[in-house]
């Protein structure tokens, strides 16, 4: 048995999760370009800023000061260097600005903060970026110049996102937007993390989407009877957990779940129990799939050009939103995405995080996880395939997940977000918390 | 090399000699028309030869006019040969994966397309003989090959020699639509009125448009060993279809080796030292490609031109064709349509089943509704994908509360020991009930497997009776009542939580 995993194995749960949570929070602070407070999309170099991660990071720093992991007025320095830059950033939508309308673009350089990678501006980036500023806003909250400061433009960049021309002609909302060519084919249809997305646009006292937007997006929802589970079908991990981090949905329902009897989080914890059965009937036979091994997701993968992979005859996805049941499947798991269902399953997700780490330490470096990791294809049984580095993403969701199911920290801050009490309510939800009446501090 | 354009003709051979005589045989004479006809059919598709039959069981004096070929698009350029191409290209797909069954791959696996394509028309050749003139002619119908035009509203001519009718039914078809595309028809393309007279593979094929044509041929060509890329300006193939269903189908088609281009249009198409250079243009990324052959599979045109139906006073449109209310009666109370003329849903059977209440509203003054049939389909991909009934989307569309019974096929025995785990079953009920709303199944033989949903639809069975059927063991239709005995599982678990709840509050 590896050292580490020797060491880890005797930890009780709370040290564990402490120690992967703390290592996650490390990404931030080793990824940051200090100046522009924007993080990096992955470790490996040249990696450009993902806007989302920008969003997660903005949301673990209050994490941190709470704990005890930074200083608050460190914490309140990088959070307002990311907020004065994108309040200062080139919005003209031009093919190398950093945003239009309120909205960026997915993917920035990480010092000039321009567009790379002909990338789109981003719905659903922006929508996580704008998450994690207003829970900065929410946190950050005494009465000194700078926090007064990050409050103002936490404000500003949410009051000026035009969530409304986001439509374009449709009925929901579109992925995506390209100065090159306009709005991308689609808009967001299927259940998916855009709940989030949604209520953000929805809240809005200044540009927001109507309340049919939000039906139109449901009607395209699939309830389904899965392996003796009901649930609203995803097939990736990850569209079950991301709007779960910022937002408390225990136990309040728009009228989709009222028909259902049933509520997201109920549904994430079915999303879960569903990966584990799919894993245990493994329908492609790949190693280490079992009721203990699963987490299917969005996350790096294998390919075949890579000189690390052994494979001859299964078709490698590489970077990919793997789901359950109907795949993408190639044999690679995601443990972050495990890691973040704690909230909603915690005995299995310990049980599978403890299995997973005895059997494949190479997934963890530095305490922080790997994307993904796939056994069929490594250089040996004993040597999975490892992606490189680690992923701003997973970095953020794990954190985030560990905190709200330790103590639903950063869901009692959002819970006293106007704007997102108010989206939820446009989008149809009650019951629970948001009855409850405003919490203290609201604002 | 072949130019692969609308100049390949069918090859003559024996097959094809058969195959007009008797389905347009050279030296036929028009008979002697009748006074006045109780039902002159025109077009004698699969629609025409339905009527035909039916009404002549009835004792009704008919007359069927067809311009070209009997049996239709169906026998002659659809179904019949796309069908036996299809099972020549998954026959090479599973030599080439025998290894996955245990199998030794023979060495040198090569395609010989010109006796594929071979076997595609004695096939066809065979299956005419049904549709012959002379067994319709035998009948007792008036066989007439011409041209079709309406001189009022109960009299039309064949040729220019008029026939009278009580009532009549046009079943004229549809044929392949021709995208604007700038220099395509310069470059010479097929469609699949001539792609079954190759005898030469296209090395290099594009495939325009991801509706169930052009899927079916693309994989089936790619299949028989060309290089086919396939371009739909769609975010998915088969647009109908569930996403799911549609999204297997990709990935199928990624497995296959075909160049999938979703989300791309065609910009153009030019022609260059005797190449064929097409330009694509995604979002912002713009591209060309070099090909052999271009087949385009973009939806259908409806046959309404030449027929002077304004002179019957028969409303319709150039693009949805013959305008019908729910009995299959145009604006002219004597005159029907059927099939793919004046419906959505252009499928073999579904024309066939359209002719029969076509010939019940307008010989026997019934009044059955179109509406009321439940119409199958399936598109013969590889996977199979098929189709009966509501969809969620306009089940939610409509305000039913909708739930799915999914089962993978991987949770089928049948379909693990055949190695054909891909796809799934989903049947739709009403929340809340058992009945069925609709199906979807992907799975290798999903056309056969559609049909005991259709049955159980038409007979109203719900899922509690589907339960109790015992279906031989092991057989991919199992999946149908695996999921019938998961909703019977959610009923028993609400009722024992029930009963459980009583006796504890006692």
């Amino acid at each position: 048995m590896a050292p580490q995993m020797a060491q880890l194995g005797a930890l009780t749960d709370e040290v564990l999760l402490d120690r992967l949570q703390r290592a996650a929070f490390d990404y931030f602070v080793q990824n940051v370009n200090p100046r522009n407070g924007l993080v990096a999309d992955t470790s490996r170099d040249n990696s450009p800023v993902s806007i989302a991660v920008v969003g997660f990071a903005l949301s673990s720093y209050p994490v941190a000061v709470k704990r005890g992991w930074m200083e608050r007025a460190e914490a309140v320095r990088r959070s307002l260097a990311a907020l004065r830059f994108f309040r200062h950033s080139d919005q003209s939508g031009s093919p190398t600005a950093t945003g239009f309308k309120g909205f960026y673009y997915h993917f920035l350089d990480i010092h000039t903060g321009a567009r790379v990678w002909q990338s789109e501006l981003s719905m659903i980036d922006t929508a996580l970026l704008i998450a994690g500023v207003l829970t900065a806003s929410l946190y950050f909250t005494a009465d000194t110049p700078d926090e007064a400061e990050l409050r103002e433009l936490a404000d500003v960049l949410y009051r000026r996102i035009d969530w409304c021309w986001a439509q374009g002609d449709a009925g929901t909302i579109k992925q995506g937007w390209k100065p090159e060519s306009g709005f991308l084919h689609y808009g967001w249809e299927g259940y998916s993390e855009a709940i989030v997305l949604y209520v953000l646009a929805l809240g809005s006292p200044t540009h927001p989407i109507q309340g049919d937007c939000y039906t139109a997006w449901t009607a395209t929802y699939q309830w389904e009877n899965l392996y003796d589970h009901d649930y609203l079908y995803a097939g990736p991990l990850f569209v079950h957990q991301f709007s779960h981090a910022w937002i408390d949905l225990r136990g309040i329902r728009d009228s989709f779940m009222r028909e259902k009897g049933f509520d997201y989080f109920e549904n994430s914890r079915s999303a879960v129990a569903i990966q584990r059965r799919y894993t245990q009937l493994n329908p492609h036979e790949f190693a280490g799939y079992d009721e203990n091994g699963w987490g299917l997701s969005a996350g790096d993968g294998p390919t075949d050009e890579q000189l690390d992979v052994c494979n001859e005859e299964r078709r490698l996805f590489g970077y990919a939103a793997r789901g359950v049941p109907y795949g993408p499947d190639d044999g690679t798991l995601s443990p972050p995405a495990v890691l973040a269902s704690l909230p909603f399953a915690p005995e299995s997700v310990l049980e599978a995080m403890r299995n997973l780490l005895l059997r494949y330490p190479q997934i963890l470096t530095d305490d922080r996880l790997c994307s993904g990791f796939n056994p069929g294809v490594g250089a040996s049984d004993e040597q999975p395939w490892v992606s490189a580095g680690h992923y701003g993403l997973d970095q953020g969701i794990v954190l985030m997940m560990i905190e709200n199911h330790s103590s639903e920290f950063i869901w009692q801050l959002t819970r006293g977000c106007r704007y997102i009490s108010d989206g939820l309510q446009r989008a149809g939800f009650e019951g629970g918390w948001l009855w409850q009446g405003p919490a203290e501090g609201t604002r | 090399m072949s130019p692969f354009d609308a100049t390949v003709t069918t090859p003559k051979d024996a097959y094809e000699d058969k195959r007009l005589a008797d389905v347009h045989p050279q030296a036929w004479a028009n008979p002697t028309p009748a006074d006045r006809y109780a039902l002159i059919i025109v077009g004698a598709g699969s629609a025409g030869i339905a009527a035909a039959e039916l009404a002549i069981a009835m004792g009704v004096k008919v007359a069927m006019i067809e311009r070209h070929l009997i049996g239709g698009t169906c026998l002659n350029t659809g179904c019949v040969p796309s069908k036996a191409l299809i099972r020549t290209a998954r026959l090479y797909a599973e030599m080439r994966d025998g290894a996955r069954y245990g199998a030794k791959v023979p060495g040198n696996i090569e395609v010989d397309f010109a006796a594929v394509m071979e076997r595609v028309r004695r096939i066809r050749c065979h299956l005419s003989g049904r549709s012959s003139v002379r067994r319709l002619a035998a009948l007792g119908v008036d066989v007439f090959f011409g041209n079709v035009r309406f001189a009022g509203p109960d009299t039309l001519l064949v040729n220019e020699q008029k026939l009278h009718f009580a009532k009549a039914m046009i079943a004229t078809g549809t044929r392949p639509h021709v995208p604007s595309i700038p220099g395509l028809r310069e470059a010479g393309f097929l469609t699949n009125a001539n792609v079954f007279n190759l005898t030469e593979l296209p090395q290099r094929l594009l495939v325009i448009g991801g509706g169930p044509v052009g899927c079916e041929l693309a994989q089936a060509f790619r299949h028989l060993g060309a290089n086919v890329t396939i371009v739909q300006d769609k975010p998915l193939f088969l647009e109908r279809e569930e996403r799911d269903a549609a999204q297997i189908l990709s990935d199928a088609f990624a497995r296959d080796g075909l160049e999938v281009r979703l989300n791309t249009q065609v910009t153009g198409v030019r022609v260059e030292n005797g190449r064929k250079l097409v330009d694509l243009v995604s979002a912002d990324y713009r591209s060309t490609i070099q090909v052999d052959a271009i087949l385009t599979g973009v939806g259908r045109v409806p046959n309404v031109q030449g027929l002077d139906l304004e002179a019957a006073g028969v409303n319709y449109d150039a693009v949805k064709g013959i305008a019908v209310d729910d009995f299959l009666c145009t604006s002219n109370p004597r005159i029907y349509a059927a099939g793919d003329v004046c419906l959505e849903e252009q499928y073999t059977d579904t024309a066939a089943a359209s002719a029969r209440i076509v010939v019940h509203n307008a010989l026997m003054r019934g009044r059955k509704r179109f509406s009321k049939l439940v119409i199958p389909w399936c598109t013969y991909t590889d996977p199979e994908i098929s189709h009966v009934g509501m969809y969620v989307r306009e089940a939610n569309r409509q305000g039913i509360p909708v739930k799915t019974f999914t089962v993978p096929m991987h949770q089928v025995d049948r379909a693990v020991t055949d190695s054909e785990e891909i796809g799934f079953v989903k049947i739709h009920i009403r929340d809340g009930t058992d009945t069925i709303l609709g199906a979807t199944i992907v799975a290798r033989h999903a056309g056969e497997m559609i049909n005991e949903i259709t049955l159980a639809m038409v007979a109203g069975i719900g899922l509690r009776t589907l339960a109790k059927v015992i279906h031989a063991y092991p057989t991919q239709a199992e999946a149908i009542r695996e999921a019938a005995k998961a909703y019977v599982r959610t009923r028993v678990t609400q009722r024992l939580r029930a009963r459980l709840q009583r006796w504890l509050a006692r």
